[in-house]
């Protein structure tokens, strides 16, 4: 690589690629309207159809059950099942801290195994089961470890917490609660900022200690 | 004194009033709103780091599907606040104001679009040429070119650069890196125009009625119309303390559209647009006779700030404020990069100022060959050095001995690099800290309703130290009445107005409001009662006697001349025992306790809380934070939490808060002293100091990793 002099902007600007997967559905859409007929056709473009059948093209149905219900969703390939727990089911309870897996603020499960929302596509839920913190309660029973977090205050601000949460369940349910230090090595995809993390440590202790079904 | 312990048992104290809508996904976050017709904004940031913006191409961005508009310099309307400002001077950014690039990052459009996909994506094709010039990002070799700010004088005391006449003398450097506070939530703004002068904003803000103010004087609105709602806050450390330019582009945003806007900050723009705790370089030098006084303080600071904006905080005050000396000097210093403008991070100034001092006094210690508790005891100031007056309150002596039970100071062993322990080398290491206790105005609304439940409102924000739960234990103490019958309620601008979050000063200032409305309310009720005190479970009679539907107060709180004669500060001690692999470098802290004199405690659960959680924040400015710049570019290289490294669990160990908690007689009502920043401050040097008992290695440039070892 040349050296560049400081205060030169090196050539790495990111060319987006073109968009011609989209350009060609709406060129194919108006086409095949034109084989019906020309006014069809400029009636299409008129009202955007061409825009219509791309959008319709570019997304793809889902059916998943998330705590419990069923849903089925147009939804497109890039979306996160972070971004479509948040802001298409209107399930905030998973919390959005990076985007790239790195704080696992995003933690459910998927198929009883923590995964992280933000780096699980939508697409990939297809068939499976989610569950959010907000299916851990039964109804206003809590979670033991729910109740357990309160018990020991293994929160400040709280927006951590659902990820938590929901890893410390799974790090139990995957047998992974054995010890403090296992606890903390298996924990420790979760960034609390707040620093509850030997709050933390002790509510999965009582949890496990306590053998309650998780 | 009181010890609060830890075990696997609860600790004591009421839980968090709020704990049950945070453990079950019920609190909502300032993105998490269900607003109608809402679309979503993405900022695209400059890519070179000083200059001006040459050509935007907008029009890929505009043609993407979905896509309202892109806001940049050129088309965005004006923001009268903008205008009335004196266009040369130093101030905040103003957000698509020129073409001027100050730092790599700075917002150069916003995309807004029906979904945040497609808003992403078309915010990668916008298209931004520039005429580039020559920058400055790097703070060491800049410093010669520090002001002070404000033209203030220096410090002096007694006379300057004593320590260098000293029979026992340290003079060292110490460095941090930038800090960047990163809570867990993303910084988010919800904007809607409810009319041409009206505007509701969810937002992610630590100061309710400073960001109502704020927003007001930028769209030249009334103040009463813009609405400002932030019920819970996940975590700011500083970093929501003022009023940022995305919040601004947000509102604007909204405006451009005619749509509710929401705008999240990605975790890259964390780093960028929230502000840090700055980059700081200190040299100290310390003088002492040979039984351990000090003779002389001398302490010199360089912070960087940006180009645009000068930001102080007060990194060398504690050197003039920690120890009885009667010769102290300090200098501190402003070094402008082309990088974007710092901001209060928790203990702002003193958690800096305290790695070096008490990085020194350590070091001074071993010089003399005197316990550091010893020579901190040798040192102890019973009156404020600076102003001779007395203090309300001082129990760090006490701390220091609580402190040295708990963590048992007796194991440590003087002469560092000695001990091994498992093939690993251990040490001991303490250090103090110390923060102004703060006390401001507050009004609170208190109602009391027939049913015999106690409703209080003030439009103050809590960001995860427990301030609910603190302001019920108060309510339900000085009315007599059990926590579950208060409801305490912050977070909008329509309740009355409160101080920011910030500066350890809530529970002292919205704390004394809450007690003096209670107090009010109850001589009401004794009033109400034919002169006689009512026990509590009499309250809801009375009301039903009288007929009455519910009985309120609105009380405005603030101290009184008391404040003026005292000397008034929280003080905190911090202990650390770390090992050290002697191969690697790693440093493992094995145990950490931290004991503090903040008063009277009023929510022990949550303030336990809040002690442990500011030393893992000091310990993770002590080993592995730093935010580094690749200064041929001008552009950070580890904008993400793989690369910026934060505490995670399995860097720390069961760490324990105790406190003196005796009250203040003079603070406030409830005898409490801050206790936000004392968390921190000092954490830093503990751990230094330990990692120096462990190895004979001593780090004055943080963070201490592992390289700095081997």
């Amino acid at each position: 690589m040349k050296s560049k002099m400081p205060g030169t902007l090196p050539e790495c600007e990111m060319e987006a690629p073109e968009n011609s997967r989209r350009n060609f559905l709406k060129q194919s859409a108006l086409i095949t309207a034109v084989a019906l007929t020309p006014a069809v056709a400029t009636k299409a473009a008129d009202m955007h159809v061409d825009e219509k059948i791309a959008e319709a093209f570019e997304k793809l149905p889902i059916k998943f059950e998330v705590n419990g219900v069923q849903q089925s969703l147009s939804v497109e390939p890039r979306a996160t099942l972070l971004d479509i727990l948040r802001e298409q089911l209107d399930l905030t309870g998973t919390k959005k801290g990076c985007d790239y897996g790195q704080c696992g603020a995003c933690t459910v499960h998927v198929d009883g195994h923590r995964v992280n929302s933000c780096l699980t596509l939508g697409v990939m839920v297809n068939g499976k089961k989610v569950t959010t913190i907000e299916g851990l309660a039964k109804g206003e029973e809590l979670h033991p470890m729910q109740e357990a977090f309160l018990k020991h205050d293994g929160f400040q601000c709280g927006y951590c917490t659902p990820g938590q949460i929901m890893s410390a369940v799974a790090c139990i349910r995957e047998g992974h609660a054995n010890s403090e230090t296992e606890i903390r090595e298996f924990m420790s995809g979760n960034i609390c900022r707040c620093g509850a993390y030997p709050n933390i440590v002790n509510a999965i202790q009582e949890v496990k200690e306590g053998g309650h079904a998780v | 004194m009181e010890k609060i312990t830890l075990d696997k048992g609860a600790p004591e104290g009421l839980s968090r009033v709020d704990g049950r809508m945070k453990v079950t996904g019920r609190a909502k976050y300032s993105a998490e709103y269900k607003v109608a017709g809402v679309t979503y904004g993405v900022l695209a940031g400059s890519t070179i780091t000083s200059g001006s913006i040459k050509t935007i191409d907008t029009k890929k961005a505009e043609n993407a599907p979905g896509v309202l508009a892109v806001i940049t310099y050129l088309n965005a309307p004006k923001i009268p606040g903008y205008q009335t400002e004196t266009p040369a001077a130093k101030g905040a950014l103003k957000i698509f104001y020129d073409d001027k690039i100050f730092f790599n990052g700075q917002p150069v459009a916003l995309v807004i679009a029906d979904t945040f996909e497609r808003a992403l994506f078309a915010a990668s094709l916008v298209k931004v040429t520039y005429n580039a010039t020559t920058f400055q990002t790097n703070l060491k070799s800049n410093l010669s070119t520090g002001v002070s700010p404000h033209n203030g004088p220096d410090y002096l005391r007694g006379s300057g650069d004593a320590y260098k006449n000293a029979p026992v003398k340290v003079e060292q450097e110490y460095l941090i890196p930038t800090e960047v506070h990163n809570p867990m939530e993303l910084h988010a703004i919800i904007a809607s125009w409810d009319a041409d002068d009206k505007v509701s904003v969810y937002d992610k803000t630590q100061g309710i009625k400073s960001t109502q103010r704020s927003i007001a004087q930028a769209f030249k609105l009334p103040q009463e119309n813009v609405h400002v709602m932030s019920p819970f806050v996940g975590g700011a450390f500083g970093a929501a303390l003022r009023t940022w330019p995305h919040e601004i582009a947000a509102v604007l945003a909204a405006k451009v559209v005619k749509k509710p806007v929401k705008l999240v900050l990605s975790r890259a723009d964390m780093f960028t647009s929230v502000g840090y705790r700055p980059h700081t370089w200190q040299k100290i030098g310390l003088g002492a006779t040979a039984d351990g006084k000090l003779t002389g303080i001398t302490h010199e600071a360089s912070g960087q700030t940006s180009v645009y904006e000068d930001f102080t905080e007060g990194v060398v005050n504690i050197s003039q404020l920690m120890y009885a000396c009667p010769n102290v000097n300090t200098k501190y210093r402003l070094v402008s990069l082309n990088v974007n403008t710092p901001t209060p991070m928790r203990g702002p100034g003193e958690a800096t100022g305290a790695f070096a001092l008490e990085s020194a006094m350590d070091e001074l210690s071993y010089a003399l060959n005197i316990d550091p508790i010893e020579l901190r005891m040798r040192n102890y100031a019973e009156t404020d050095p600076q102003t001779g007056k007395p203090y309300s309150s001082k129990f760090l002596n006490d701390a220091y001995k609580i402190g040295a039970d708990a963590i048992g100071w007796s194991k440590r062993n003087a002469k560092p690099g000695t001990v091994k322990e498992n093939g690993w080398l251990a040490g001991y290491g303490m250090a103090a800290g110390m923060f102004g206790a703060y006390r401001g105005s507050a009004t609170v609304v208190a109602r009391l309703l027939a049913d015999g439940t106690l409703h209080i409102e003030t439009a103050v924000t809590d960001i995860g130290p427990g301030t609910g739960t603190a302001m019920t234990t108060i309510a339900s103490e000085v009315m007599g009445i059990s926590s579950d019958k208060v409801n305490f309620k912050l977070g909008d601008s329509t309740m009355p107005p409160s101080p920011t979050q910030g500066g350890s000063s809530v529970t002292a200032t919205v704390g004394s409001a809450v007690s003096d409305a209670c107090t009010q309310l109850k001589e009401k009720l004794k009033e109400l009662n034919g002169n006689s005190e009512s026990a509590s479970a009499g309250y809801a009679q009375i009301l039903q006697q009288h007929n009455l539907p519910q009985l309120e107060v609105t009380v405005t709180s603030k101290g009184g001349p008391e404040l003026g004669k005292y000397a008034m500060y929280s003080w905190s001690v911090h202990f650390m025992k770390v090992l050290v692999h002697p191969v690697t470098g790693v440093v493992k802290i094995q145990q950490g306790l931290s004991v503090a004199d903040a008063g009277h405690i009023v929510s022990p659960k949550t303030a336990r809380s809040q002690m442990i959680g500011g030393s893992i924040m000091g310990a993770g400015m002590a080993l592995m934070e730093e935010a580094v710049i690749d200064h041929r570019y001008g552009r950070l290289m580890n904008n993400n939490f793989a690369d910026y490294h934060v505490p995670v669990q399995a860097d720390i160990p069961q760490i324990e808060a105790l406190f003196v908690n005796k009250p203040d007689p003079y603070l406030n009502p409830m005898g409490a002293k801050g206790m936000g920043e004392i968390a921190t401050i000092g954490v830093a040097a503990a751990l230094a100091n330990a990692v120096y008992n462990a190895t004979g290695k001593r780090v004055r440039d943080l963070p201490i990793t592992p390289d700095k070892l081997v």
